[in-house]
């Protein structure tokens, strides 16, 4: 009882823009819209916004590693891609039967943590850190791109699962839930939708519980000034290196989940344009705060997504055009400029 | 009986320069104990090597009997060692308030957290400045909050390093009452400082370090009245400057 208080009071905090049951409210409405959305929207449409929130976990991962704990991860995609591909080889082997794809999700995830914690490992306690950080976890992304793009021949398979080079791997089953008479097949349209949604909420609550406990303090305070941080007894490299295995199997988790929606993997998921990406989208929202990395990733994504109907260069260049503008007029992000603003408004209303 | 902390034959240089030479030192549980000596001499260097910050080439650091030397920055904060740093080390974008529940959550939390909290403000005559972010704090204010960050620790050995540096007298003095307080509830406190006024008000012992090495310890008394110490302050000593290798 007292621990799920506890538990609930850290839900605001410093840490986390939004408290109060304004924000709260809101919060509901927000939630109650998503869970009637498919109502009113048809199956294509709720699976194309059920691969959007596919990204968000990675988004909020690298929230977590560079937003909160001020380490620029380059190469989360190292990641969603070796979970992603974990995923097929697990399911391509095993199948989807007694709820078999749930485990190989469980597995990937772990997978990326595993591997999170031991580069992890190489680098804070190494001490490697500001702009060597990003560069190291790119060339990791992008050599396990290579890497995946090299393994077109025969030989290439693990057990019944082809890697099959740059053109990836395909025909793995979704997400398949047993329920008691039968299974539920979490098809990529309005089933995937609803669960994703779920674990979105819990991933979003969890992590601002998380941010919001002593954790997310010393982590806050490694960003500001490691040496003061570690003045205060706290051991800076164990905390870098929680978040960057948390934020990583939360990328895996994305790997795995668009994976599971699209029934495929390719290289190119782990390439340069992937791998910057993520960045954007957490840069542009704003990185310091998890609401506005969920909301900031979203939009960019739906944004994206509708400038690449004039094509995918085009998309591109304004992706970086906005990062650019971004830096320059809001370097907190524009949603956490908007909701700073709408703050201040509040206030000066109430006070008057 | 033991020492709170000692050095034994510490010895630090980087590249030519020794800035640490053969340090031996020692500093009882409870004492107050100031190190001055000229810009450059040694003396923040002596703190971090103290810390863990950087390891030297030779030499021993002891705290409480127990060999420190090979320890990390954090464990050594964690059996008792707190420091201010000379540039104030603080939180600058979070709140002043933040900034100390970050140092105080280590043995406090919820409601006696903020109580805490509330009456290190008080104390530091931060309160009004709560919510402020900390790095719009004026200078001073941030050497407080630093301050009160370092004693929230409940260390028992307390490392100042200028800690008045661009404080009015009577700052410099309440800082003065402000150790004298703590050292009364048996924090050790050794702090490096140049303002004389504040050396007489606290210390009990003065070591001057000159060039990386031990030149004079004593009485504060003593160490005011020493000639050689006032000559090497104006730069009229025949003390070898800072060794280079190659001329060693
Ligand atoms: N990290 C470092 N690298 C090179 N030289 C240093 C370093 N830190 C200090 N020094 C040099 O060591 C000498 C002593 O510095 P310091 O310990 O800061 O003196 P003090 O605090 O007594 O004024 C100075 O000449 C300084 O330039
Ligand atoms: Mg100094």
């Amino acid at each position: 009882m007292s621990l799920a208080m506890t538990l609930l009071r850290r839900l605001e905090g410093p840490q986390t823009l939004g408290r109060g049951p304004a924000f709260w409210t809101a919060f509901a409405i927000v939630i109650a819209a998503a869970i009637a959305y498919p109502w009113f929207a048809d199956g294509y449409t709720v699976g194309n916004t059920a691969y959007f929130f596919c990204w968000v976990f990675m988004a909020l991962g690298l929230c977590l590693i560079w937003g909160y704990g001020g380490a620029l991860s380059f190469g989360q995609t190292a990641f969603f891609g070796l979970s992603g591909y974990a995923y097929g080889v697990l399911t391509l082997n095993v199948g989807a039967a007694y709820g078999f794809t749930l485990a190989a999700l469980v597995l990937a995830v772990a997978l990326s943590a595993v591997m999170a914690a031991l580069l992890g490992y190489f680098l804070f306690f190494g001490r490697i850190g500001g702009v060597f950080l990003g560069i190291i976890t790119l060339s990791v992304t992008l050599a396990l791109e290579r890497f995946m793009a090299q393994t077109a021949g025969p030989e290439w398979k693990i057990g019944a699962a082809r890697l099959n080079g740059y053109n990836g791997m395909s025909g793995m089953p979704p997400l398949t839930v047993p329920w008691f008479d039968g299974e539920i097949v979490l098809f990529p349209d309005v089933a995937l939708y609803y669960g994703l949604l779920g674990l979105l909420i819990v991933v979003y609550l969890a992590l601002r519980i998380l941010v919001n406990a002593r954790f997310g303090n010393v982590l806050v305070a490694i960003r500001e000034n490691p040496e003061r941080a570690e003045m205060l007894g706290y051991d800076v490299r164990r905390y870098q290196l929680a978040a960057f295995v948390i934020g990583s199997a939360l990328a895996g988790l994305s790997g795995t989940l668009y994976t599971a929606w699209g029934q495929y993997i390719t290289p190119s998921s782990m390439g340069l344009t992937a791998a910057a990406l993520p960045v954007i989208w957490v840069a542009v929202g704003g990185r310091g705060d998890l609401t506005a990395t969920l909301l900031g990733t979203l939009v960019v994504l739906g944004g994206f997504q509708a400038l690449t109907i004039y094509g995918s260069q085009y998309a591109l260049v304004v992706m970086g055009l906005l990062l650019v503008v971004v830096v320059l007029a809001a370097p907190d992000g524009l949603v956490v400029a908007a909701m700073r603003g709408l703050g201040r408004l509040r206030r000066r209303e109430a006070g008057r | 009986m033991t020492p709170l902390l000692e050095t034994r034959a510490l010895s630090k240089h980087f590249g030519g320069l020794h800035v640490t030479n053969d340090v031996n030192f020692a500093l009882a549980a409870g004492e107050i104990h100031c190190l001055i000596g000229p810009n450059g001499a040694g003396k923040s260097t002596f703190f971090r090597l103290l810390l863990g910050e950087y390891t030297p080439e030779r030499g021993q650091i002891l705290y409480a009997g127990e060999d420190i030397t090979a320890l990390k920055p954090f464990a050594r904060i964690r059996r008792g060692m707190s420091v201010k740093f000379q540039v104030p080390g603080i939180f600058p974008s979070l709140s002043v308030a933040h900034n100390l529940e970050i140092a105080l959550q280590h043995h406090l939390e919820g409601a006696s957290l903020g109580a805490e909290i509330r009456r290190l403000l008080a104390f530091l005559n931060l309160s009004a400045a709560a919510s402020e972010r900390a790095g719009n704090l004026s200078h001073g204010q941030k050497q407080w909050l630093e301050i009160g960050m370092a004693i929230s620790l409940k260390p028992r050995l307390l490392l100042l390093d200028e800690p008045t540096a661009g404080m009015s007298p009577d700052e410099t003095f309440a800082t003065g009452a402000m150790v004298q307080a703590l050292n009364r509830d048996g924090v050790a406190v050794l702090a490096i400082e140049h303002d004389m006024a504040f050396v007489r008000q606290i210390a009990q012992r003065v070591t001057v370090l000159h060039v990386g090495r031990i030149f004079a310890q004593g009485t504060t008394d003593a160490i005011i009245a020493d000639e050689r110490v006032a000559a090497i302050y104006l730069g009229e000593t025949d003390a070898p400057p800072l060794r280079s290798v190659a001329d060693a």
